[in-house]
């Protein structure tokens, strides 16, 4: 049943892609000769919609059968989070696309489903048993909600960073230092979403020669332990020795004050998302010969930035109480449960309230300062910076009480 | 219809004042002592080492030293001849001296009391309960209680030296 | 104290001071010419805070109800936040924070102690910073609500151009039919909408989703009801956060309380590989439960403290991760263990010659005797016990703790034999005899007595239901807020033209698409790109 399972999820996976292949037909193909640029993006739109409605279904299969052979929700472990992270995205997508029917909002808001079951698949995919600091049916209300609130926030994310493509200006004479200029920080972002992509393009090939290097770990109390490396490494871990021969690095050690487990790879695969995205990205731009935003800017022209905008706005605000059920409320009500103590200063508790925060201030600056259009799109860009901040790398620096989630 | 009258949003404005700056001043001093020179030493009860028992409150009217020791603890030791000579010297003056051992054996204390060659009554707090009530960090901690049941003096560490407890004792001394 | 005067419309209605758009008809009351049609955020209804700053009071008031303010202190407090996670906070190290910070982070990790951030959560600036959000959130309501519910009270039919064109949603239609069939059409796609309509003479106005409006204000309400109860916990006897250790077989007083608890039995439990469904990996060892069968008695002679309990049993439960024990305010959660402990000694007295076992006896680590008759005629007598042995530096036997973490005795074995007593030490697995003579005795250990110790948190926490209402409340205005908007459409004939303005506090395209379907319903085609114009 989980290998069925399993399948539901690829197969969700390339019906995804497709569905996402068909939104850029819709979006892109307007101008192709001898068709009428309405009916076309809406036929299309329509096909993207069916398609990403399947592969819905079949990531629902997934999640269900996943549930039943495993015996409990699968939340659990990294995987199965970012799994069903990518399944909310999905869902707020849904949602919002029958409010507004963009097809464009597909073309953004699918790669970043799309990355997160990549994501997630580079993680253990084994289904285990609950330890008792799990077993409470606060692993799936908790763990759900919080990721549905985030889900709807990817989706305020895709439509700000449309919504920055469709308005930043791409002309060459700009006399702003760079720093200041829009353009700089457009292919910034497009780049660290670049830098996701290169991640997990690094992971399957090296996973797919079944690359390895083998390092030993003296740790503070002295005890030595091996740590597998999948990817060539760059960084060795912290008082850690090369025991595979041949291979290549390390070049650098990786800093004493990274927690959690193994930092030393964790470290590592960062070090390699980023050379690969910079890489990536500047492959990208010798191909096109202009900046990537200027090359998708021509496909948004004729969509409102207002309702870009408002998606985006309508996103957070869908999102902002679903997040603070989840992720605030829900999580204290369990806390007070497991840990005696609605609320502790955990490093990923104080993120969470974070998250919050700045999303109030989001919220603020819009409904009480007048903050539109681009302003507000950079905050909606960077609180989902912030989202994944929280969810991928408070567990790789900081070590707390949620550690045992996988990573 | 605006309310002009400032009255109101004074009202206010005082009583988030005062709610924040008691949270503030509540939220500052982290240790809260509740035992303090001059308040009420707490009564209690505990058994004696070599059987019976005995209550704080019973000694109302006499001095009483409350030290709080155990055999591990090297200053604790070394102030013990002291607090022994102190002892005989003011037992017919209406000061007694009381050590609390913090949760240790029978056989442990009894032996170290014949060592010493100890004559005041020592109290086995068995579960800590009266060092936790005494709010006890490090030992030896010593309380000085008046006639009325009064904290008078808290000494934390040691060892004193005989005068010193002498001089402390002064203060607790009944008429 | 002050004496503006009222401003009158040109309609003839006396608006109090402060006021941007009439109350009754709509019309700008301050515009110069040129200016933009003024916010529609409060219908133009005077706000205090917009009104007054003479006193110190005034600018107090003013300096917390701004938003601007509010925003900024969020800021500061999610910045402040960030800081604290840098490195972890002292409650998450172990050791002695002054050591333990420049020795783990170095200079950085020194600066971060020296500047208190090892405690930041709980310094005096952090606190100070979250109760002026929270007086920030007090007086930005009140600051608010009262020209909103101003604003919102009534729902004047009849507005004027100026207040129609100034809309972001207007437009205007030619129309030669008769008025009143019009309207008719109109109002009733206004209620099948679920639109409330007004109508008086050629006006209309439609309204709905009225109560969203006061969301951000529930949703606020909640928040200073959070932070009320977490104040609440400085009240002393509200919070209780204490820990005990307790033995399997033990009962032991639960501190700060009137209770004591007994640790039945503790327990371990792994998954077993053939009871887990198949395809779930349980390589290694995964534990399954831990769990602490426990009984709460209430200790009546509470009163005395020390005082040789009296135990009545009040509650039997089965402590476990995330399943705490709950009596009334009390709650003890499973937080620790410690296995297999050697609570006493077993060791079998030999008579060395005769190579001949005199019985077995048993040394307590807790609480041993002092005299153990071993036989009829020999007895073992304990005449030291160090529970956590080592030697000075003057060569003199003492203990460094009262756990016993290293026990060491000294027996003196009294037998016809040895009437004096022949001394030996005994340790946790080994013995020594004393040098003087050949001895007469030895000892075999047997296995020890072992207990399992189950560590638990002892909490109160008497405010959690009044935070759980608080988030309730949030939750509630927040849904309120977000999930229904205010809508109000209104609809004027002036001779031939129909006028259509419409208003929402948010979602633009949604109240187009309505405006857009109302007008088709009377056959009037308006893009939503024509209705994002509005009168300009």
């Amino acid at each position: 049943m989980i290998a069925i399972s399993s399948n539901l999820l690829m197969l969700a996976f390339v019906l995804y892609l497709v569905s996402f292949i068909a939104f850029v037909m819709a979006v892109t193909g307007k101008k192709w000769s001898n068709r009428d640029p309405k009916e076309h993006s809406e036929r299309w739109g329509r096909i993207g919609f069916y398609l990403t409605a399947a592969g819905f279904l079949s990531q629902l299969g997934f999640l269900v059968l996943r549930w039943i052979a495993g015996g409990h929700s699968p939340t659990s472990n990294m995987f199965e989070f970012m799994a069903f992270l990518s399944f909310a995205i999905i869902l707020a997508f849904i949602i919002l696309f029958l409010i507004y029917r963009l097809p464009a909002l597909g073309m953004f808001s699918l790669p970043v489903g799309i990355i997160m079951i990549a994501y997630a698949s580079v993680f253990p995919k084994d289904v285990q048993p609950l330890i008792p600091a799990l077993q409470s049916y606060w692993l799936y209300i908790h763990v759900t909600t919080a990721a549905l609130g985030e889900g709807v926030f990817a989706v305020g994310f895709a439509a700000g960073l449309m919504y920055l493509i469709r308005v930043t200006d791409q002309s060459q004479k700009q006399r702003k230092p760079w720093w200041k200029r829009g353009t700089t920080w457009l292919e910034f972002s497009i780049s660290v979403v670049l830098m996701l992509v290169g991640f997990i393009l690094m992971v399957t090939i090296f996973s797919a020669i079944g690359y390895e290097v083998v390092y030993e770990v003296t740790n503070e109390t002295g005890m030595t332990s091996e740590v597998t490396y999948t990817l060539p490494s760059i960084a060795a871990p912290y008082n850690g020795e090369r025991i595979t021969d041949e291979g290549f690095g390390p070049f650098i050690t990786t800093p004493g004050w990274m927690k959690g487990v193994d930092p030393g790879r964790k470290f590592n695969t960062m070090l390699w998302s980023v050379i690969s995205g910079v890489i990536l990205y500047w492959l990208l731009r010798l191909v096109v010969r202009k900046r990537l935003a200027a090359v998708a800017q021509p496909w948004l022209r004729d969509i409102d930035p207002a309702v870009i905008d408002e998606i985006s706005y309508r996103s957070i605000a869908i999102g902002f109480p679903i997040f603070t059920l989840g992720a605030l409320i829900f999580a204290m009500i369990w806390a007070a449960e497991a840990w005696g103590r609605f609320w502790g200063w955990d490093p990923k508790e104080v993120w969470a309230l974070i998250t919050w925060l700045f999303y109030s201030a989001y919220l603020h600056f819009r409904l009480s300062r007048g903050w539109h259009g681009s302003k507000s799109a950079w905050m909606a860009v960077i609180g989902f910076v912030v989202v994944v901040f929280t969810l991928v790398f408070v567990n790789l620096v900081i070590a707390g009480l949620h550690s045992y989630a996988g990573v | 219809m605006i309310n002009k009258n400032p009255i109101v949003r004074i009202v206010i404005l005082a009583l988030i004042l005062i709610a924040a700056g008691w949270a503030v001043y509540q939220s500052a001093i982290k240790d809260k002592q509740t035992i303090e020179e001059g308040t009420a030493a707490p009564n209690f009860m505990l058994p004696l080492l070599g059987g019976g028992s005995m209550q704080l409150e019973n000694l109302r009217g006499q001095g009483v030293v409350l030290n709080f020791w155990g055999t591990w603890c090297d200053p604790c030791r070394k102030e013990m001849p002291a607090l022994d000579q102190v002892h005989n010297k003011y037992k017919d003056r209406d000061v007694q001296v009381l050590a609390v051992n913090i949760g240790e054996s029978d056989v442990t204390v009894s032996r170290f009391v014949e060592q010493y060659q100890l004559s005041f009554p020592v109290l086995m707090d068995k579960q800590s309960e009266i060092t936790a009530l005494y709010e006890i960090g490090p030992i030896p901690t010593t309380f000085f209680i008046d006639g009325e049941g009064v904290v008078r003096r808290i000494v934390i560490g040691g060892p004193m030296s005989e005068q010193t407890i002498e001089q402390y004792i002064q203060e607790i001394l009944p008429e | 104290m002050t004496t503006v005067d009222d401003i009158k419309c040109e309609c003839g209605h006396t608006n109090p001071v402060g006021t941007l758009l009439c109350e009754a008809c709509g019309n700008p009351l301050q515009k110069e010419d040129g200016e933009e049609f003024p916010d529609m955020r409060y219908d133009g209804v005077s706000r205090r805070s917009q009104t007054f700053s003479r006193t110190i009071v005034d600018k107090i008031w003013n300096f917390f109800s701004s938003v601007r303010v509010a925003i900024i202190l969020i800021i500061i407090v999610l910045l402040a936040s960030i800081i604290g996670t840098i490195f972890p906070q002292e409650m998450y190290i172990s050791g002695p924070a002054e050591q333990v910070y420049p020795e783990k982070y170095g200079i950085a990790g020194e600066i971060y102690y020296k500047l208190g951030f090892h405690n930041l959560y709980t310094s005096w600036w952090y606190i100070t910073l979250l109760l002026m959000i929270g007086t920030s959130l007090v007086i930005c309501s009140l600051d608010r609500v009262v020209p909103l519910y101003r604003a919102l009270k009534k729902l004047p039919v009849k507005r004027h151009l100026s207040f129609m064109k100034g809309q972001k949603v207007y437009t205007s239609v030619s129309l030669s039919q008769d008025k009143e069939p019009v309207l008719d059409q109109l109002q009733r796609s206004l209620s099948k909408k679920g639109f409330r309509v007004v109508r008086e003479g050629y006006s209309l106005v439609g309204e709905k989703g009225r109560f969203s409006r006061w969301g951000p204000y529930i949703n606020h309400i909640g928040l200073i009801l959070v932070i009320v109860a977490v104040l609440m916990r400085l009240i002393p006897g509200f919070y209780l956060d204490e820990f005990v250790w307790v033995k399997e077989g033990e009962t032991r007083k639960v501190t700060g309380t009137e209770y004591y608890v007994k640790n039945v039995e503790f327990k371990e439990e792994y998954y077993d590989p053939e009871d887990v469904p198949e395809g779930v990996d349980v390589e290694g060892r995964v534990v399954k439960n831990y769990q602490t069968d426990a009984i709460l008695y209430e200790n009546r002679a509470a009163d005395t403290p020390g005082a040789p309990p009296d135990l009545v049993e009040v509650h039997r439960d089965q402590i476990r991760v995330n399943h705490p024990l709950k009596y009334k305010d009390l709650l003890l959660y499973q937080s620790g263990r410690r296995l297999n402990e050697v609570t006493a000694l077993n060791i079998d007295l030999i008579h060395l010659e005769r190579e001949e076992v005199i019985g077995p006896f048993t040394l307590d680590l807790y609480h041993p005797e002092s005299e153990i008759k071993v036989s009829e005629d020999t007895t073992v007598r304990v005449l030291e016990y160090f529970t956590d042995f080592e030697w000075t530096e003057d060569n003199e036997p003492r203990s460094k703790s009262p756990d016993p973490n290293n026990p060491a005795f000294v027996v003196s074995v009294i037998s016809p034999e040895t009437p004096a007593g022949e001394r030996s030490w005994i340790f946790l697995g080994s013995t020594l005899s004393s040098p003087d003579g050949e001895p007469v005795y030895g000892f075999a250990f047997t296995k020890p007595e072992i207990a399992d110790v189950t560590g638990l948190m002892v909490r109160k926490e008497k405010s959690l239901p009044f935070i759980y209402f608080g988030s309730g409340v949030v939750m509630l205005g927040l849904v309120m807020g977000f999930y229904w908007q205010h809508r109000r459409i209104w609809i004027n004939f002036e001779g031939e033209e129909i006028q259509i303005a419409a208003h929402t506090n948010k979602n633009w395209y949604g109240l187009r698409r309505e405006v857009q379907q109302i007008l088709q319903s009377i056959d009037v085609e308006r893009s939503i790109e024509q209705l994002s114009k509005g009168g300009k």
